[in-house]
């Protein structure tokens, strides 16, 4: 599975090749000109555009399914040619051939993509809300709310988040929703600690401790600069996030959490029902499999290269 | 050391408090009345009242509650719907499956992975480096059970090399007396049942390692990187000291720290990885337990084994940090 | 140089998993299964180990508790009933008991019985034991009387000594006459009786190993002694170990009364994948496999590998509930009747051998007949027909499971996808809903009215035609949610004639009522797939699984 990563559980993040105790940037007093030259430096990084080309062509044929493709997903309407030992391969009407419930495997792709786009942003928009304002509040008021909110932090990072997202997949039922609540509640706790972290070493920064000396109201000091300065990690936090979340929704659909027809344009779903004809087709799991691995790819590249481009001491 | 320890268990009660109380809470909110769900199809009136009686269902929640760790600080984890076994038992019965296959894919994550990071730090930008780097990047974004199943695919179906399922051959005699396979077969010096455990672990140990294998090379070959470049690796250079001794002295010690950490870190990664690999091969550790009790609703067993999990999550980072202590004394006075 | 780093590591390293390994040697002290001196002891033909994968852990091994066919596979090995099956077939043989005499009125059976069998505890079977059996049986506790334990008992017998059904049952008593006579009694007569008494809940076991190892009224009968390390019956092998989640390992009983095991030990492993089971087989890690898929079949016999089906004796069908519209209007039923082609449900999804279904019983079985209604494939009469009942385009919940492959049932999901394609075909809405199969699936479909169309079907357990229609029909149920007072007073007469060839006319009846209400589509009777290694021989299947393994030879 999915490899949420220490210490902040998401996959490979620029933090953990720093060492164990950074995570927060470095106190920025660039305001638009980072972005100005992160941006900059993102054009020229070889990585950052494969990155962006794939979460491009992603966004664009799951936004656009219905345009690429002249049938319906899920449909399983040629079911008929089916049998259990022979699966029908590319044909004139079929780019790609039928999967194993009669449907078209090339309008399964296109649609999935519109699936686990959906699945990512939705869980992750979760994390990210729900996470952040809890970091905020932890590192914004600190005392016993801190003490509290880490807590329970440090109990859900406790638990495998696989384990923590089957959990609660359990009390909600076999649903979709379940499924995207699950993976965001998973996701909390990195948003939490990464807000609260950058929040925490930007209290202790030259031009907050300015700020507080001149007087400015807390909230202010909050809002005016340290929300802005921790757009950034969130950012490439966030995209990291959604190569997680897309194949974490896999994994769910693997242990027959998620959407209840077998027939759903789903990649974890399709890669779970191509198991038993692997023999006979085998495109039917490698598909799909590649598919998510290409998406998580396209956002992890993308997410690197955006965090090393914000932040260009951690390139070499 | 030995406080420093004694610090870190304390840190450990309350979050193992909280996870009761989550846990406890978690069994409250499953869809239905909570002695069902506690007793499954199998529920009898009988049963229902005796649970209802046991666990105090119809008590204050705050009483519930006490009932509810008195029988765990007894050892009583509640028993599996299904099979009626204590959960603590089955449990046991299972961790030393998980814990060979979860070691042996870490140690090959680590006897693997800590050179490639290691060669890519020192030749970067090369060729084989590019290749090192892309490599372990594919390994994080593959879903495991997918590269499971590949694995499965073509080195137990196509070239029929390695089995598929199992933990040993059901047709070797083999005596258990640690539940570790591998080590009961030395053990017993029954070689045939060792060296036919090993071969069982291949497939599952090299799927369930390559997410930790891919995360060390990055790990190392970052920490490398940045070691190298220190003032104080320079210094020893140009004083003129092989380069042996500069790798083994200043290199290695300090770029090991950020490796330790993770490899510690993969332990919980690996519990997950675990329920996914093990149920493609049919292992019989806890992670095919946990598959099951998902889909059997088996709650107590979900109860227990979260709890137990997140316990020995714990003491693993406990261990890691009091690793690191030993690498790195200056983690130990602050 | 990096090799430094490898061996400073991997020292810190075992020294750690040294720890842990220790720790973990205090814990799981229980050590289990002995070594055995050596592999084959009896050399010549036979001997050596057979090992078999079944889907799934046996629940227990006391058979009187269990209700399904991963205990009863076990436990046909060690037990044995007083009458069993003639090999390959679905019909009564003697067994344990040599001959029995039926009384005019059905309610008197003598029981004539083998001599010189022993339990495997060293006790001897007589006619003591077998009222033993009865009497334990008719006085189980409360607390086991439930379909989850005692359930072939409470359905046959129909009640206890004690509890809610008291005085239902249609036991009366045991009386054994000298050692091998036993006589029982029943208050009203069951046709089905004899044939019964071959399932494995209704298994002789020892009295002696009851008294000592099984606690009736334990809290949790399936982790007593007896259910787990101690089942003792007369059969050709006796238990040696059950490592949980591991293996059943059992041992040649070299005091059989009959023809005695050929190979020396056999093995039962659970391998709950479906295709893992076929991939087993193929690489040589198990003898034999029951329920290979239905696309694991051709790949398996290409490797050279055997493959056996079972005489189908199932039956698969496609549920309506009718408390749910517009499924209470028989338009309906029977324009989804039109609507389904067997034919390719069968050809998508089921294995070959299977059978197509028109009665819901399969042709072997008594009271079954071609003079039904039968409702052709024929699209266009389904959509006139949901026209008239003012149901076109109809949206209907479509339960199936999900992760579970049953001998009627292979693969649900491509069952429920084929179907669905037919149903959409004749303008209906279908919403699937997907459960996992136990216990959600069978907790929606057979306890809740939470359901619409659905996938289920029944194996049989020995040859009665009870069994089947009776099951499905006999009662007011909440998976089909009809109440058809004259189909119930049928069925419950036609279960107590006392005898097979006076019940046969009126099933008959019974199936074609059956047919022209429509409760159900009846689909097929699959034919349940084994596999098993090129030098596996003398494997016998059988209908009702009763497959005793004394017979098998490995290579």
């Amino acid at each position: 599975m999915t490899i949420p990563l220490p210490p902040s559980r998401g996959p490979m993040t620029g933090a953990d090749l720093e060492g164990p105790e950074s995570g927060a940037f470095e106190e920025s007093e660039r305001g638009l000109s980072l972005w100005r030259g992160a941006w900059h430096r993102l054009r020229r990084n070889p990585t950052a555009i494969i990155g962006a080309l794939i979460v491009l062509a992603f966004v664009i044929i799951a936004l656009a399914a219905p345009l690429l493709t002249q049938y319906e997903p899920g449909s399983a309407q040629w079911s008929g040619q089916v049998t259990p030992t022979s699966v029908p391969g590319p044909s004139a009407e079929h780019l790609l051939g039928l999967d194993r419930f009669g449907s078209d495997l090339y309008t399964q792709l296109i649609f999935g993509a519109r699936q686990s786009l959906i699945y990512g942003v939705v869980s992750t928009a979760i994390g990210l809300t729900v996470g952040s304002l809890l970091g905020i509040l932890a590192g914004g008021l600190g005392g016993w709310v801190d003490t509290a909110i880490m807590r329970v932090v440090d109990i859900m990072l406790s638990i495998p988040s696989l384990l923590l997202a089957v959990s609660i997949a359990a009390v909600l039922g076999q649903n979709a929703y379940s499924v995207m609540i699950a993976i965001g509640a998973a996701q909390v706790p990195i948003f939490a600690r990464l807000l609260r972290g950058s929040m925490l070493s930007q209290n202790k920064s030259d031009y907050v401790l300015a700020a507080n000396s001149l007087g400015i109201r807390r909230s202010r000091i909050i809002t005016g600069h340290v929300v802005p300065n921790s757009i950034g990690p969130t950012i490439v936090q966030a995209t990291l996030n959604l190569a997680t979340a897309i194949i974490e929704v896999a994994a769910l659909s693997f242990l027959g959490l998620g959407e209840s027809d077998p027939a759903v344009a789903e990649w974890g779903r399709m890669l779970v029902a191509a198991q038993d004809r692997f023999d006979a087709a085998p495109q039917l799991a490698i598909l799909p499999g590649a598919a998510i691995a290409i998406t998580a790819l396209g956002f992890t590249l993308f997410g690197e290269a955006l965090r090393e481009a914000l932040d260009p001491r951690t390139r070499r | 050391m030995l406080r420093f320890v004694l610090r870190r268990l304390a840190l450990m009660v309350p979050v193992l408090v909280g996870l009761s109380i989550l846990l406890f809470a978690w069994v409250r909110a499953l869809p239905g009345d909570p002695a069902r769900a506690l007793l499954g199809q199998r529920a009898t009136p009988e049963g229902i009242a005796r649970v209802n009686e046991v666990y105090g269902f119809n008590e204050p929640v705050l009483q519930q509650y006490l009932i509810y760790v008195k029988a765990l600080l007894t050892g009583d984890f509640g028993r599996s719907i299904k099979t009626g076994q204590p959960v603590l038992e089955s449990f046991v019965e299972k961790f030393p499956a998980t814990l060979e296959l979860g070691l042996t894919a870490l140690i090959l994550a680590v006897i693997f992975g800590v050179p490639m990071g290691y060669y890519a730090a020192r030749h970067q930008g090369r060729f084989l480096d590019t290749a090192i780097v892309s490599g372990s990047l594919l390994g994080v974004v593959t879903p495991v059970f997918f590269l499971a199943i590949l694995l499965k695919l073509v080195f137990a179906n196509w070239l029929g090399w390695l089995p598929t399922s199992l933990r040993q051959d059901p047709r070797i005699d083999a005596t258990h007396v640690t539940n570790f396979y591998v080590l009961d077969g030395i053990l017993t010096q029954e070689w045939d049942a060792a060296w036919d455990a090993m071969v069982h672990l291949v497939l599952p140990a090299v799927a369930l390692a390559t997410i930790p294998l891919a995360i060390i090379v990055r790990i190392t070959r970052a920490s490398v990187a940045d070691v190298i470049n220190e003032d104080y690796v320079r210094t020893a250079e140009s004083k003129g000291l092989s380069s042996r001794v500069v790798s083994r002295r200043h290199v290695l010690r300090n770029a090991l720290l950020p490796v330790v950490t993770t490899i510690g870190l993969q332990a919980g990664l690996l519990f997950s990885g675990a329920v996914l690999t093990e149920t493609v091969f049919s292992f019989n550790g806890i992670g095919q337990f946990l598959f099951a009790a998902i889909g059997g609703r088996d709650y107590p067993v979900l109860q227990g084994f979260i709890l137990f999990i997140a316990l020995i999550y714990a003491l693993i980072n406990l261990l890691v940090d009091v690793l690191y202590g030993v690498i790195d004394p200056r983690v130990r006075v602050s | 140089m990096r090799w430094n780093v490898v061996l400073k590591l991997g020292r810190k390293l075992s020294l750690v998993t040294a720890a842990v390994a220790s720790s973990a040697v205090v814990l799981s002290g229980c050590a289990q299964s002995e070594r055995d001196g050596g592999g084959g002891s009896a050399g010549g033909e036979g001997g050596g180990t057979f090992v078999f994968a079944g889907a799934a852990e046996p629940e227990l091994l006391d058979p009187a508790f269990a209700s399904d066919g991963e205990s009863f596979r076990v436990a046909r090995q060690i037990f044995e009933g007083l009458v069993g099956t003639e090999p390959g077939t679905a019909d009564p043989a003697p067994l344990l008991a040599k001959s029995w005499e039926v009384s005019e009125d059905g309610l008197t059976y003598d029981f004539t019985l083998q001599t010189g069998v022993k339990f495997h505890d060293g006790t001897d079977f007589n006619a003591e034991a077998v009222c033993f059996n009865f009497d334990r049986w008719y006085n189980l506790p409360e607390s086991v009387q439930s379909d989850d334990f005692a359930y072939y008992y409470g359905k046959l017998f129909r009640g206890f000594a004690e509890g809610p059904k008291a005085g239902k049952g249609i036991y009366e008593s045991c009386t054994a006459e000298g050692d091998d006579k036993a006589t029982i009694k029943l208050k009203s007569p069951f046709a089905g009786f004899v044939a019964a008494l071959s399932l494995p809940a209704l298994a002789m076991q020892s009295p002696t190993a009851l008294e000592e190892y099984q606690d009736d009224s334990a809290p949790n009968v399936n982790t007593t002694p007896y259910s787990t390390q101690h089942p003792t019956g007369t059969g050709p092998f006796q238990f040696e170990s059950w490592e949980r989640g591991n293996q059943v390992t059992l041992k040649r009983f070299d005091d059989y009364w009959g023809e005695k095991a050929k190979v020396d030990t056999v093995r039962v492993v659970a391998i709950t994948d479906a295709k893992a089971r076929a991939t087993a087989v193929e690489n040589a890690e198990v003898d034999g496999a029951d329920l290979i898929g239905p696309a694991d079949l051709k790949p398996l016999e290409d490797a050279g590998m055997q493959i056996m089906a079972r005489e189908p004796f199932t039956v698969l069908y496609l549920g309506m509930n009718q408390k749910t519209k517009p499924l209470d209007d028989v338009r309906v039923r029977k324009a989804i009747a039109h609507a389904v082609d067997k034919e390719a449900v069968a050809s998508a999804s089921l294995p070959e051998g299977s059978e197509l279904a028109i009665n819901f019983m399969p042709q072997s079985v008594n009271g079954w007949t071609d003079d039904v209604t039968t409702y052709d494939y024929d699209p266009d009469k389904a959509r006139q027909l949901l026209k008239q009942a003012g149901a076109e385009g109809a949206t209907i919940e479509f339960n199936y499971p999900t992760d579970v492959s049953r001998p009627y049932m292979p693969s649900p999901a491509d069952t429920f996808n084929v179907l669905r394609s037919q149903l959409e075909d004749v303008g209906l809405k279908i919403k699937p809903v997907a459960d996992v199969w136990s216990p959600d699936y069978l907790d929606k479909v057979t306890g809740t009215a939470d359901h619409g169309l659905h996938l289920l079907g029944w194996t049989g357990d020995y040859h009665d035609s009870d069994n089947f229609v009776g099951v499905f029909f006999g009662t007011e149920t909440a998976e089909f949610g009809f109440n058809n007072k004259s189909l119930f007073d049928k069925l419950s007469q036609a279960r107590e004639i006392p005898t097979v060839e006076e019940q046969t006319p009126l099933y008959q009846e019974i199936n074609k009522d059956v047919a022209e209400f429509v409760p159900a589509v009846p689909i097929a009777h699959p034919a349940p797939s084994l596999a098993f290694g090129p030098d596996v021989e003398g494997y016998i299947t059988s209908p009702v699984n009763d497959e005793v393994w004394s017979s098998v030879t490995v290579g």
